[in-house]
């Protein structure tokens, strides 16, 4: 399963890439909203989460899970709602 | 099983491009609002899949967690004051930066449920690499967006703290990390790992402190970066292609952001995370010299008339109008003006504020039409036309000596050209220095007026004048 480290670093590679030219073409208006919505995606370390916390029966690794689901679920509720908030605000003169 | 996985690896790779694609939307208001709903809906992808895999038997304590931590999500996004953004977001991080170390943490502790164990019963030695590096930019992350967060609420003073041997410490603490994640390689006994996230909690700690209030722009920024490469450091450990990709999104994003800010203040970002340089902006003033040269002094009248008689006025925002809490009357303002048949625009400094954008959330939220805001190059030459410019809560951005004088600190930075405007009229509580310590060499121009007073309630009292 760890023979497959090269194709994960390519794709992280590419990734760093595509990143790199996305990110430039946000207009410097919406920065702010950038940080709050790249924030919230990160939080897609919840699935690493999940599996922590997702076996039956009681281990550190299960407390460890649920803590991390839990501080996970209020970036991702939180990140995307308040870019949202702050996304309904930018608007053209009617 | 083999079919399973395959639709697993799917449906990660579908969340993976909906979160570039809301990135992408990010190019214009317009397109933002659709890209924040896919970028909520690749997140709901990625979750469900995994809690439809077999790793996952039981629900309960995940239902509850997610309750709890959605229900004070969603409670903080409703409240939260749109000046207040730089803390939430800085807090945020944080609790990205803890996720990070957590997770490390449990595929540490229970490396068979991750499937990271070798045939002999030890943890793989790329998959030790991955979760000590996933932990310690976790815990980097995490105190340093504590740091953060304290200077920018004010729990503490946004002045730098800084001692005798303060970097060597750091480098020390820095070289005994990574040599800690060799050693994880030999010998994956707990005290080797979770003393390695204990010093980097420490290390956290020590970067941001010597980091002043008005640098938060760029530590915000880094902070960013950190927390993604976190992420992508424990994607690599799960063999999460999802988790690899979103990661090396947000650090190559919270990347770019530093390096934009470090541009607009024309200083190398090893100089601003060395820290140490200015702060409070009292704390700065009280060491630069006292300056008797006299100022012309106007009143809120004056400005009124000026304004109201002006063919264009370019207003100027920078933090102080965030503090007082200015942008609404600001707005007000305007509108009178522009129905006295001035046009009216606003000028934003890539660093006005104390995050990227800030400015402008804060002039959107008092329903500014984004239209009318420009940034620092679009704006800049239009300066020498304009009858006005107007300068509320914004000092070193607008310092001309950042053009003229070699010998000023913030020389080299590049400024908004306000004192081109036939007026300039200036709003400011006092003559303090602003926070890069130096006298402003603009308010002793011809051209210029001071406004002194309280940004909100000189605004308003010119609101009531020109009526």
């Amino acid at each position: 399963m760890h023979g497959d480290f090269i194709s994960q670093l390519s794709i992280f590679v590419l990734a760093v890439f595509v990143g790199y030219y996305v990110v430039w073409s946000v207009t410097p208006a919406l920065h702010t909203p950038l940080m709050a919505v790249t924030n919230a995606i990160s939080s897609v370390i919840v699935v690493g989460a999940l599996i922590a916390a997702g076996p039956d029966g009681m281990s550190l690794a299960k407390v460890l899970g649920f803590v991390a689901v839990m501080l996970a679920s209020v970036n991702i509720f939180g990140g995307f709602a308040v870019t949202q908030r702050m996304l309904a605000m930018y608007k053209k003169k009617k | 099983m083999e079919l399973q996985a395959n639709v697993t690896a799917l449906a990660y790779l579908v969340a993976a491009v909906l979160f570039i694609l809301a990135l992408r939307g990010l190019s214009s208001p317009e397109t933002s609002r659709a890209g924040n709903t896919m970028g909520m809906v690749g997140m709901a992808i990625a979750v469900a899949t995994t809690i439809l895999s077999p790793e996952i038997e039981s629900y309960t304590w995940i239902l509850v967690a997610v309750v709890i931590g959605g229900a004070v999500g969603l409670l903080i996004a409703s409240r939260i004051a749109m000046t207040a953004m730089p803390q939430l977001v800085a807090g945020f991080h944080s609790l990205v930066g803890l996720a990070a170390v957590l997770v490390a943490g449990a595929a540490y502790s229970h490396p068979a449920s991750f499937g990271l164990l070798d045939s002999a019963g030890e943890i793989f030695i790329a998959s030790r690499v991955e979760m000590a590096l996933g932990a310690m930019i976790g815990a980097i992350t995490f105190s340093g967006s504590i740091i953060a967060f304290t200077k920018l609420q004010g729990l503490v003073s946004g002045r730098p703290v800084t001692f005798a041997g303060q970097h060597w410490l750091n480098a020390l603490l820095g070289i005994a990390a990574l040599g800690l994640v060799g050693y994880f390689c030999v010998d994956q006994s707990p005290w080797v790992f979770w003393l390695l996230v204990a010093l980097a909690f420490v290390l956290g700690f020590l970067l941001i402190i010597p980091i002043g209030g008005a640098d938060m722009p760029v530590v915000v920024s880094m902070l960013n970066s950190y927390s993604g490469w976190a992420a992508a450091g424990i994607g690599f450990t799960l063999h999460n292609n999802a988790l690899i990709v979103t990661g090396a999104l947000v650090g190559s994003s919270g990347a770019i952001l530093s390096y934009i800010m470090c541009k607009a203040m024309n200083r190398s970002f090893f100089s601003v995370i060395l820290g140490g340089f200015g702060g409070d902006s009292t704390a700065a003033a009280s060491g630069g010299e006292v300056d008797d040269r006299p100022v012309k002094q106007g009143s809120a009248d004056d400005a009124a008339f000026i304004m109201k008689n002006a063919g264009s006025v370019i207003i100027v925002p920078g933090y102080g109008m965030a503090v007082a809490q200015a942008q609404h009357a600001l707005r007000e303002m305007v509108d009178e003006l522009k129905k006295a048949g001035v046009k009216v625009s606003y000028a934003i400094h890539p660093v006005a504020g104390r995050m990227p954008g800030h400015m402008n959330v804060l002039l959107a939220e008092a329903n500014v039409s984004y239209d009318e805001v420009f940034e620092l190059e679009d704006i800049n030459s239009e300066f020498s036309q304009a009858d006005v410019a107007f300068v509320i809560g914004a000092n070193d951005v607008t310092n001309p000596a950042a053009k003229t004088d070699p010998a000023s600190p913030i020389f080299g930075m590049p400024i908004l050209d306000v004192e081109r405007a036939k007026t300039v009229l200036f709003v400011k509580r006092g003559m303090s220095a602003g926070y890069a310590g130096v006298q402003n060499e603009l308010f002793f121009n011809d051209n210029t007026m001071m406004l002194f007073g309280d940004a909100k309630k000189m605004v308003e009292s010119i609101l009531r004048a020109i009526d």
